[in-house]
């Protein structure tokens, strides 16, 4: 009998605990329905999250299966290019795209005109001193990883959609998000896989 | 833009005098470089300049009511501006809510001078009424400079909106998936050349709640908090927050808890 | 007639020092705005100092000076209490002066 009332007691308590949190959850999310408004480009809509933006915004990580799970499903959204020709384009063309951060705020004019902002996380030319450091160093890319047609296809999944390879991961879906085209991602492989490229090239 | 070019140059130069020495010594050197620049003028720094017109501006009579903001209570009663900063935001019994600085300052323009908080809201910083706040913030903080940042936690008003504050900054959404915590959440980071506080630890939030509002040498603007939260904002590519909304207050809340104790360095003075 | 000046000045084993901080945009006149056109210049010329009605610094200033400048000079004399003025005139004719005593 008494063990029954223990167990009780704890129900009781860790529903009241859930019912908080959801309370609490449903007043933060009354707060940021109230406190945004579209300005130019920046629809309100964007305060409003997908499914694997909600998970990943937990303070603590992600279970290893959680994180699978998002993977599996972020997988699918990655299109390889259309013609099959991944390597077509221009390293110099590349290193603009690397290095521009612009794009996509509410002072930008259109949302189809934006740069990779690689350079605001990634190492990448060995010449380029300005980079940031919340993405690992990308310097020698190609010249460590190789033009093997394994390398080179994970490359552009992982430009095209970097959750697919690591749920939760800082850096932005450019090609699932239309952050890039199709194009731009090419010049960056170009960047990040060609000998001549200052990425390997010292 | 013209002085952000003046960076790079430093920086360059640098890398030249360096002569040797890896790549993220050499980027080092440029950080170290900027700190150097800051300490030199930091005997002069532009902020007292805004400051300067603050101060006035809380003595000056203007508004329908044709008053000063001399009665304004910040929080240690009426008129009391030393000291007032460090302990913002706070619960204010009177208007039931949590305000930051700049929404107090709104209660006070309307309730002592008739002016409409819309005024503030639908500005654009640096102009008009928002204009006038920043001189207006850059006199009040520079009067707690030294200080240590303490706000009052014991309210459940506010500890509601420090765990309001916290969910938000890990709130990830937007074109980028970004959040505060995306550049925010961890040690030792960068963006480019720029140091990042790690806003979750008491030293990198002292280091950021303690050293805004600031003076920015790259433009010339004076930025208050809420200017320097929309424009992080703007560079996670959300919407607009909304000038005062109670996103930005509990953010605030959020980070002046985690610094409480640091020391205030406003107005800073940053790049 | 522009903002006000900041001015500072100490005197310590016979030398003061000035310190002035200038509001003042300091316009290049090489910038362009948002929609492209280009930022009319507008710089301060020239800024004199002067020790009670003595001067002790002239100085020519252009457009690659940044926004709010600050500037810093000693000279020799000045005693507590005496007076320094600060002027400068900018290329678009405008003018400001500012005085503060030696502490």
């Amino acid at each position: 009998m008494k063990k029954f009332s223990i167990i009780a007691t704890l129900l009781v308590a860790s529903s009241g605990a859930f019912a908080a949190d959801e309370a609490l959850y449903s007043e933060f999310k009354d707060m940021i329905d109230r406190s945004f408004k579209t300005t130019g480009i920046a629809a309100k809509h964007r305060m409003y999250q997908l499914d694997f933006q909600k998970e990943c915004s937990s303070e603590k990580p992600l279970s290893a299966k959680a994180l699978k799970a998002i993977e599996a499903d972020q997988l699918k959204t990655i299109r390889y290019p259309a013609d099959g020709k991944y390597s077509s384009g221009n390293w110099k063309e590349g290193e603009k795209i690397a290095l521009s951060g612009r794009g996509l705020t509410w002072t930008d004019k259109t949302p189809y005109d934006n740069g990779g902002g690689c350079y605001n996380c990634h190492q990448m030319s060995h010449k380029e001193l300005a980079y940031g450091t919340i993405g690992p160093s990308l310097a020698d890319w190609g010249k460590i990883r190789g033009s093997g047609a394994d390398n080179v296809k994970y490359t552009w999944g992982k430009i095209y959609n970097a959750k697919a390879f690591n749920g939760c991961s800082n850096m932005p879906r450019n090609g699932d998000s239309d952050i890039l085209t199709e194009q731009q991602i090419k010049h960056l492989m170009a960047y990040l896989l060609e000998p001549e490229s200052p990425v390997n090239k010292k | 833009m013209r002085h952000k070019n003046k960076f790079v140059l430093l920086a360059s130069l640098l890398a030249v005098a360096g002569g040797v020495g890896s790549n993220v010594a050499l980027a080092d050197q440029s950080t170290d470089a900027i700190a150097k620049y800051r300490e030199m003028i930091a005997d002069g720094n532009p902020s007292e300049l805004f400051a300067a017109q603050g101060e006035d501006l809380w003595k000056t009579k203007r508004g329908p009511k044709n008053a000063s903001l001399e009665k304004c209570d910040l929080g240690l009663g009426a008129g009391v501006v030393k000291g007032a900063s460090a302990k913002l935001p706070r619960f204010f019994k009177d208007t039931g809510k949590v305000q930051d600085l700049e929404i107090r300052l709104m209660t006070c323009m309307e309730t002592l001078q008739g002016i409409d908080p819309k005024t503030v809201v639908n500005e654009q910083f640096l102009k008009g009424e928002r204009e006038k706040m920043a001189a207006l913030v850059a006199y009040i903080v520079t009067e707690s400079n030294g200080d240590k940042i303490n706000i009052d936690m014991k309210p459940a008003e506010m500890k509601k909106m420090y765990e309001l504050g916290k969910m938000a900054f890990f709130y990830r959404s937007g074109p980028m998936d970004f959040a505060c915590s995306t550049c925010h959440g961890d040690t030792d980071k960068r963006i480019r050349l720029q140091d990042l506080p790690d806003l979750r630890s008491h030293k990198g939030a002292a280091a950021g709640w303690g050293s805004w509002p600031a003076y920015r040498v790259s433009n010339g603007q004076f930025w208050t908090m809420q200017h320097r939260l929309n424009d992080c904002y703007r560079q996670q590519r959300t919407a607009e927050p909304i000038y005062g909304s109670d996103v930005t207050i509990a953010l605030s809340v959020y980070l002046a808890a985690t610094a409480k104790g640091g020391t205030v360095l406003t107005p800073g003075l940053k790049r | 007639m522009g903002n006000p000046m900041k001015i500072r000045a100490a005197s310590k084993d016979g030398v003061t020092e000035v310190k002035v901080l200038i509001s003042h945009e300091m316009e290049t006149g090489q910038r362009k705005d948002s929609a492209g056109a280009v930022v009319p210049a507008w710089w301060i010329k020239e800024l004199t100092a002067k020790h009670n009605d003595k001067i002790v610094l002239t100085s020519e200033i252009g457009s690659s000076v940044s926004k709010n400048p600050y500037l810093a000079f000693k000279f020799k004399g000045g005693a507590k209490g005496d007076k320094i003025v600060v002027t400068w005139v900018d290329n678009k004719g405008d003018t400001r002066t500012d005085e503060a005593a030696i502490a």
